[in-house]
Parts: structure tokens; sequence; C-alpha cells
């Protein structure tokens, strides 16, 4: 009885527009959902780090070299964020890497593709970080407060993300015969997979409901996918790529492009694990963060050990 | 060699240091112990990196353009990069990783400490610039040698194991040669034979802090600013130079 008039009045305040805040009152289902919602995006941060790590090593200038760096940092800097927004809803950081490592807890199926040549520098800046922004944007509005706030931190430095991308791309196809075919070559393979980031359509998508009751989810998946096709296609054309969708084409009636079908098999398979870098991805982080116990295990004795030697100092 | 040839050659050393480390560095991304420490190194590395496309620019100035700092970075052979063995040492574990960043930014904070005072202005502030970013590695290089050595008993393991491996690395770092002596006397260079007693106390209190002990007096490898270098480098350099290499007519 005294939940459903907590629930009544913890409604009331969403539909008002209020932050929840971590000490305030939350339906369990609420809880659940942000912790799933927000680890995910965390570790997807994190995950990301892979394929353009990939890429640092064999950045072809120093300049390159650095905004990758920078870039590939700036994501880390997000996963921290987002584990701390998490951490606000009392899970630890060590209990959410042990349900990435269990498969409880998923990232984005993006990372699931390869970083095959250098324009796929360009093409994940540009694609996968401008298609995460127009959700990020979306989001800075959601209900839960670190959520929010932590997404808005983060907007700011997407954007530069998404230009340097399209920067990349825009010197590939101003160069040799080769690397347009790499320009190309990444578009190809980082378009489809880019629209699917917003995942499926809204008459499919079984998250949706309560997610937009509490108002954690602003704008349903095909809005914002529509979103990011409609400020995509014509830098694509700009530089003349050409987006690997026959049906693509503008829509004088509803002012948006419209597209072709999108290949929602796929999608589930490399979601159940069956894309070409799932289980290397995975791996990856088991194989370093296992490499890495000795070290945070010394790192937890030495901290006792002068605890134990503060303490022995104060009471001789 | 005449001065221009001279100054040109001391800024590849300097930024040769940079750059070789920084690709190092560069390697460690997304396999950090945990994800603080893989942003560190990566800062790190992005340090390294900035530092050495500064003394790049100026070597390209100084060379009147022939050559971009592009060039000197990636299209040079094996044998005309001038870094310090120790920098291309790879990263055999996170032990090495911190006893490499120990040794050498403890050199470099008293080297480049000196270089401040550079006749030349643009080394000079080249100097000035990095000098905060080593004491911020040197800072965090000893915090992670106190952790490790005085932490359990296979980090102290690890840790003093390390530290005996690359030791015979550090004695190249306070070489003088014909270059090093020029550059002194038109007051441009550091003179590196008095830094030697300050860095090895440096080091010493480290280890002391951490329980480790300083390695015994050994035979010290050097070559590298001869362009002689150990196995690891070629590797590295095929890696980083691939692109470059591989599209001579690219620009990127
Ligand atoms: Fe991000
Ligand atoms: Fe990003």
């Amino acid at each position: 009885m005294k939940n459903l008039h907590n629930d009544e009045s913890f409604q009331k305040r969403i539909d008002a527009n209020e932050h929840v805040e971590p000490r305030d009152y939350m339906p369990e289902g609420y809880r659940k959902h942000l912790i799933r919602q927000i680890s995910q995006h965390a570790h997807s941060e994190v995950i990301g780090m892979q394929p353009e790590g990939n890429w640092i090593t064999r950045a072809p200038s120093l300049r390159a070299k650095q905004i990758l760096l920078a870039k590939i940092q700036d994501e880390g800097g997000h996963g921290l964020y987002l584990y701390s927004a998490a951490e606000t809803l009392g899970v630890s950081r060590e209990e959410m890497i042990e349900q990435l490592h269990s498969g409880k807890a998923k990232y984005s199926n993006i990372f699931n593709y390869p970083a095959l040549n250098w324009a796929d520098i360009g093409a994940i800046g540009w694609l996968v970080d401008g298609a995460a922004i127009v959700n990020q944007v979306s989001l800075q509005r959601t209900s839960y407060g670190p959520y929010s706030r932590a997404m808005i931190r983060i907007c700011k430095e997407e954007s530069f993300h998404q230009r340097q991308g399209y920067e990349i791309m825009c010197k590939m196809m101003a160069g040799t015969l080769e690397q347009k075919q790499m320009a190309q070559d990444a578009m190809n393979r980082w378009w489809w997979p880019a629209l699917m980031m917003f995942g499926p359509h809204d008459s499919d998508s079984p998250h949706t409901g309560d997610a937009v009751k509490w108002k954690i989810k602003r704008e349903s998946n095909d809005t914002l996918r529509q979103k990011f096709i409609d400020k995509t296609v014509q830098q694509a054309e700009l530089i003349g790529l050409v987006i690997p969708d026959k049906d693509l084409k503008w829509n004088a009636q509803n002012g948006h492009y419209d597209h072709g079908t999108i290949n929602w098999e796929e999608f589930f398979e490399v979601i159940n694990g069956k894309g070409p870098c799932n289980k290397q991805r995975l791996e990856h982080h088991k194989k370093y963060h296992l490499e890495g116990e000795w070290v945070r295990e010394a790192a937890t004795a030495h901290k006792m050990k002068k605890i134990k030697r503060e303490r022995h100092h104060l009471t001789h | 060699m005449n001065s221009k040839e001279i100054l040109y050659n001391y800024c590849l050393r300097l930024g040769d240091d940079a750059l070789i480390l920084g690709q190092r560095l560069s390697e460690l991304c997304s396999k950090g112990p945990i994800l603080e420490e893989d942003l560190a190194q990566t800062n790190i590395a992005l340090d390294m990196i900035g530092r050495a496309q500064a003394l790049f620019n100026y070597a390209s100035e100084i060379n009147g353009g022939k050559n971009t700092a592009d060039d000197i970075a990636y299209r040079r052979p094996e044998f005309q990069y001038r870094n310090h063995l120790l920098v291309e040492q790879p990263n055999e574990d996170f032990a090495h990783v911190i006893a490499r960043q120990l040794y050498i930014s403890a050199f470099e904070v008293l080297f480049y400490g000196s270089l401040e005072n550079s006749k030349d202005s643009i080394l000079a502030s080249i100097a000035s610039k990095t000098i905060k970013e080593i004491k911020y590695h040197l800072q965090h290089a000893s915090d992670w040698t106190v952790r490790l050595g005085d932490g359990t008993p296979e980090s102290t393991f690890k840790m003093q194991r390390a530290i005996n491996n690359l030791w015979m690395y550090t004695g190249e770092l306070f070489e003088m040669d014909s270059i090093d002596d020029q550059l002194l006397k038109s007051g441009i260079g550091v003179d590196k034979s008095p830094l030697i007693e300050k860095w090895r106390k440096q080091i010493q209190a480290t280890l002391s802090e951490a329980t480790l002990t300083m390695p015994e007096e050994m035979f010290m490898q050097s070559g590298g600013k001869q362009g002689v270098h150990t196995e690891h480098m070629g590797h590295l350099l095929s890696e980083m130079q691939y692109l470059q290499r591989a599209y001579p007519d690219a620009k990127w």
C-alpha cells in the first residue's frame, strides 16, 4: 500500500519533469532499468576503446596519433563518469565488470565489428560517435539526475569526435585512389551497423514502454535514427561517399530521407554473439583485467599497510 | 657537422626519445590494470607525442623545411633514430612500464630542468612547457614503484625484477659525445655528467621507500644515440611507419 502510494507520487514527479536523485524514492523497476542501461553504456565506452586502440600505434601522422589518443582517452573518461553514475544506484564497478564478463551485461553491438583500415577510424568517429551523439543529446533530458549530468558532460566531447572523424574521411576522399577506396570500404561496412545502433523499430522494441513512462528514454528509436540519417546523408554526398543503400531517397512530402530495409536478422545474430569480434572484444577485456589483478592487489595491500602504519604511529 | 646540423641532430635525439616512448605507451591502450591507469598511460603517451611534435617542428625549421615533422618521425630508417635504448624496451609487464618511466622521468626532470636555461629560446620554451608534464610522470611512476614494491610478495618480486632488468639501459642517459660537448660550449645544450649523482639519489630514495634495493653495478648498454638499437626497435618502427611506408604518396 505504502509502495503504491510512493509509486504514484514518483510518477507525478516524473510527469512534472523533476530530476530523480540517488537518495530519492524510486521503484525497483526504475532502478533496475537504469543500472542495466547505464552499465551497458559505460561498458560500451570502454569496449569501444579496443577497435580504435587497434590503430593508435599505426596512426599515420603525429597529429592523427595525438587526436586519436585524446579521443580514446575521452571515451575511457566517459566510461568512468558512467560507472560512477551507475554506482549511485547501489552497484559497484567490480560487480558491473563481473556482469560484463559473464555476459549478463551487454555493450553496444557496434563494437563487435572490426576496424580494418585507417578510414575506419574516420568512419567510427563520424558515424558511430555521430549516431551516439543523437542518442546522448536526447538523454541529456533523462529523468535520473546523475545520468543526465553525465550525458551533458559527455555530449560536449562527442561533437569533437564526430568532427574529427569526418575530417579523416574528407582527407581520405581528397587523397589517392587507394585512400578513396579505403574510405568507401569503411563507409560500406559501418553505415548499416550505425543505423542499427538505435535499436529495433518502435513497433518491436521490448524495453520502450516503461522507459518512456519514466522518462528515462525521451525519444523513440525510429525518431532518433531518422535524425541521424537526415544530418549524415549530405555530409557523405559533399565529399563523394556513396551511402550503401539503393533505396535511400529524399522524401519531399515529410522532409526526411527514406531508407531501405534494415537487416535485423544480422543485428540479432551479432547481438547473440555471432559478430566478427564479439569473442575477441570480451576475451581482450577479460585477459587484461586478469593480468592486472596482481597490480590491483598490490595497490590494496599497500594501502592497508599504510593505514596500519599510521594507526600504529598514532597509538604510540 | 656545422652548427645547424649539430642543433638539428640534438632535436632529433630529444624528439626520438619522446616519440619512441610515446609509441610504446600507446600500445597499452585498453590494456591497463584499471581504467584510471589505462587513461594515465595514454595521457603520458599523449604528452610524449606532443613533445616529439614540437621538437620535430623545430628540427624541420632548422633544416629549412626540407622535411616535415612527419617525415622526420615516420620516414627514417632504423639506424637514423637517435633515442636511448631504454625507451624502446618493450612493455614486458606493468612493473617494467613503471620502472622504465621512473628511470626516464627522473632523468628528464633534471635534463629539461637544465635545458630551460638554454640560450636557444625555442628549446628553452619547449623545456619549460614539458617540465610540468615530466614532474607529473615522475610522481606517477614513483607512486606506483612504492605501491608495487611495498605491496604483495608477488608485486615486490616483479617490481624488483623490472628495476634490475632495465638498469643496464640507464648509463647511456648520461653519456656525453661531441654533439653534447659542442652544444654545451655554446650554451645551448645540457651538461649531463653532474646529473648522474642527483639521479641516483632520487632513484635510491624512491626504491628505499618501496622497500626495494638498488641494482648492483653492471656493464651498461649503449648505442641508441649512434643508431645502434636493440632487436625490439625494428618491430616498433614497422608498426609505426606502416601507413607512411605502404602508401608513400598519400597525405593523411
Ligand atoms: Fe563516448
Ligand atoms: Fe566519442
